[in-house]
């Protein structure tokens, strides 16, 4: 069951494409990277998810029905450029954003209690945001994105501004919410920031994908059964010559390929050479899967 | 939907209602007018005995001028010479003297007067108006007039003008009061209209550049947002205004009761009919003047006084919010400012040129009409009575013209609040406007 599924979407600004013929289909209950440099179409999607935009052409669907204005009430949404009424109280701010979402006064009480308390805020829920600290406002903004318990929590630039004490709070708590059901697209375009926390990820570049599945998946495929090796050689012993080869102070390391040959076949011929201390499989980051899509898609 | 614009017009009413520049503002305009008046009234009431002890000496060398002694001056005449008057001006004992040389009743040259303070322009106006009655009367005395039976022959004269209403009946009408409604009304007005519209237009401003906008427009529609912010701060200042009223209306007649001057309509009601007769007869002209207040059509002006001062108010309310989306900080907003300030202004100059000197000449007719000038015109026309066919035009175009804002704002704030850091030019409302 996909939870968002969008079919031949297209949105133009003028001259410039900003989506071209775009398919995507986000399953349930996973975390959901979206990637791709700055100006590739990711906030443009966002937004037409979010309908602050309209699409050219294409269709969306959110649980199998067509997008409509009640879905607002389904999704939450933190954007890249967010912020907060400065001269509000927290807690009139909170209850504000969770009644536009179409909550009723009484039941978003007792919900923004609940994380106040858990992001121990408390102290501060009669205080203005202008009295608080960056981390801290910070945190009500998460909470105002989730409040409503949306079913698909949708983050553009999650952790752009956060310091890392709280980027690891909200990280866990995105993971908890991911356990308790919701689905949650992460839109970035620093990769290697979500490639532990993703488990199926898109790639956008210039309007276009042109990369997408699970991340085991992508990352099975982008193999190149290459092996690094570190090894001492035996005493008088000439190696052939290998790839990246370096000498280091007690040790030699180089990289080798596999040729068709399983691992161990290779070792056993290593072994020849002297003793080996390290032999590993390399496997390409997100980031340079993403860059070598680029060059394939140039080439 | 509308359970959503509800949400935003309490957000943004509370936002400023409990805002402390707010509430000063509130309490401290409507005690600043009562004070002032109450300033004045003490000054003038403590001024008056001082003023008229004020002795001058007369030295007159034709020993024809009997000065009569007024509110401002009493005249002494005890044949002094000028070098005794002197010595009594500097003493203290006289506020000046007067010296009269002898003179042709016809060239009267030389008059002079001396005083330690210098005397204000009102003085030197109260001494000639004196001295010019005084050479009138030796004048006609003179020709064999007698003063007394020329004083016989003025009669004051006042015409009271009544309106004919065409059903039958008719009612007072006075061009002063109804100037000074009309100047209220349409004032009162065109404020509102700047103040409040700044205000929108600061909000807007606000939503963007924190940027919030990103987040409310992901749960609720551009539309819902501008509409809710626009009634919102209205009703913000319409209770203002309320509260203004009540406090001025309140204050006033407590500095008016503590210097023994009851309002008048009170006295009216405490009054039985025979002592209303008899106070008629004893202050016609209080009379007049409440027979006037009671000639005006308070229905008609209190009802387009709300509609004129809300549809003004929605009409340029979108031009404010729009202004604000388009750009990224205040100072920016100027050059957009002129659709607004330019037929504001022409409404507001229109109604001291043309609709107030005459609010039935064709200048002020289509003032009255055109929805951009028509809040601030019409109000000036409203006391004078304005047919109701002319009133229903203006009215029902003020309503499609704030429509048609409204709509036209709502575009460019749909695209204008998501436009960060680029120069925005009319060229680009436009084509927002054009957009879907």
């Amino acid at each position: 069951m996909c939870i968002l599924k969008i079919e031949s979407l297209n949105k133009r600004y003028g001259h410039h494409v900003a989506l071209r013929d775009f398919h995507l289909a986000v399953p349930q209950g996973t975390v959901f990277g979206l990637l791709g440099p700055n100006g590739a179409g990711k906030t443009t999607l966002i937004r037409i998810v979010n309908q602050i935009i309209d699409q050219d052409s294409g269709s969306i669907w959110i649980n199998g029905e067509s997008l409509k204005l009640s879905h607002v009430r389904n999704i939450g949404y933190l954007p890249e450029e967010r912020g907060l009424y400065k001269a509000m109280k927290v807690e009139d701010q909170l209850l504000y954003f969770a009644q536009i979402k179409g909550l009723e006064a009484r039941a978003a009480a007792s919900k923004i209690h609940l994380w106040l308390e858990k992001l121990s805020l408390i102290p501060w829920k009669s205080k203005k945001i202008e009295e608080l600290s960056k981390g801290m406002a910070q945190k009500v903004q998460f909470i105002a994105t989730v409040i409503h318990e949306p079913k698909l929590l949708i983050l553009d630039e999650p952790f752009s501004g956060f310091d890392p004490v709280n980027a690891e709070i909200i990280k866990n708590e995105i993971l908890e919410l991911k356990n308790k059901g919701t689905t949650i697209i992460l839109s970035t375009h620093r990769m290697e920031s979500v490639e532990l926390l993703c488990d199926h990820i898109a790639m956008i570049n210039k309007a276009d994908k042109i990369l997408d599945g699970p991340v085991k998946e992508i990352k099975k495929n982008a193999k190149m059964h290459r092996y690094r090796v570190k090894l001492v050689p035996n005493p008088g012993m000439v190696l052939p010559s290998f790839e990246h080869y370096k000498q280091e102070e007690d040790h030699v390391s180089f990289t080798v390929a596999l040729e068709g040959k399983a691992p161990n076949e290779v070792i056993s011929e290593l072994m020849d050479y002297g003793e080996v201390h390290c032999f590993e499989e390399i496997i390409p980051s997100i980031e340079e899967i993403f860059i070598q899509k680029i060059n394939e898609s140039h080439g | 939907m509308a359970n959503k614009i509800f949400l935003v017009i309490k957000r943004e009413y509370l936002a400023r209602v409990k805002r402390r520049s707010f509430i000063v503002a509130t309490i401290i305009t409507p005690l600043i007018f009562p004070s002032i008046l109450g300033v004045f009234l003490w000054i003038a009431l403590s001024d008056m005995p001082l003023e008229g002890s004020k002795i001058i000496e007369v030295v007159d060398e034709n020993r024809t001028f009997m000065l009569e002694s007024n509110e401002m001056f009493v005249f002494s005449y005890r044949g002094l010479d000028r070098e005794e008057a002197r010595e009594q001006v500097v003493q203290g004992n006289r506020y000046g003297y007067l010296y009269i040389p002898d003179l042709d009743v016809n060239r009267p040259l030389g008059i002079t007067f001396y005083s330690v303070e210098p005397p204000g322009l009102s003085m030197i106006g109260n001494l000639e108006a004196a001295i010019q009655k005084k050479l009138e009367e030796i004048k006609l005395f003179a020709s064999g007039i007698d003063p007394e039976v020329l004083s016989d022959l003025k009669t004051p004269v006042n015409i009271k003008a009544m309106r004919l209403a065409i059903g039958g009946g008719e009612t007072v009408s006075n061009t002063v009061v109804n100037y000074g409604v009309g100047f209220i009304a349409g004032i009162l007005i065109y404020t509102f209209i700047f103040v409040y519209g700044n205000q929108i237009m600061q909000g807007v401003i606000e939503e963007k550049s924190s940027r919030i906008i990103e987040i409310l427009v992901s749960s609720l529609k551009p539309f819902q947002l501008m509409m809710g912010k626009i009634i919102g701060i209205g009703a913000v200042g319409l209770t203002q205004f309320l509260i203004w009223i009540i406090l001025i209306g309140l204050v006033s007649s407590l500095v008016m009761g503590y210097f023994g001057l009851q309002m008048p309509q009170q006295q009216l009601l405490e009054m039985s009919g025979s002592e209303m007769a008899n106070w008629q007869n004893e202050n016609t002209q209080l009379f007049e003047i409440m027979e006037l207040i009671q000639g005006i059509d308070f229905y008609t002006l209190i009802f387009s006084f709300l509609i004129y001062f809300v549809g003004g108010y929605l009409l340029y309310g979108a031009f404010f919010a729009a202004i604000g989306a388009a750009v990224d900080n205040p100072s920016d907003a100027q050059q957009f400012m002129f659709p607004v300030t330019i037929p504001l202004l022409m409404a507001y100059m229109g109604l001291f040129i043309f609709v107030l000197d005459d609010p039935n000449s064709n200048a002020s007719y289509w003032l009255s009409i055109i929805p951009f000038t028509s809040p601030v015109a019409m109000m000036g026309r409203v006391s004078y009575g304005v047919p109701w066919i002319e009133l229903a035009l203006s009215i029902s175009l003020l309503t499609s013209g704030f429509l048609f804002t409204t709509w036209a704002a709502g575009k460019i704030y749909r695209i204008g609040i998501l436009v960060h850091g680029s120069k925005v030019s009319y060229k680009t409302l436009w084509k927002w406007i054009k957009q879907n």
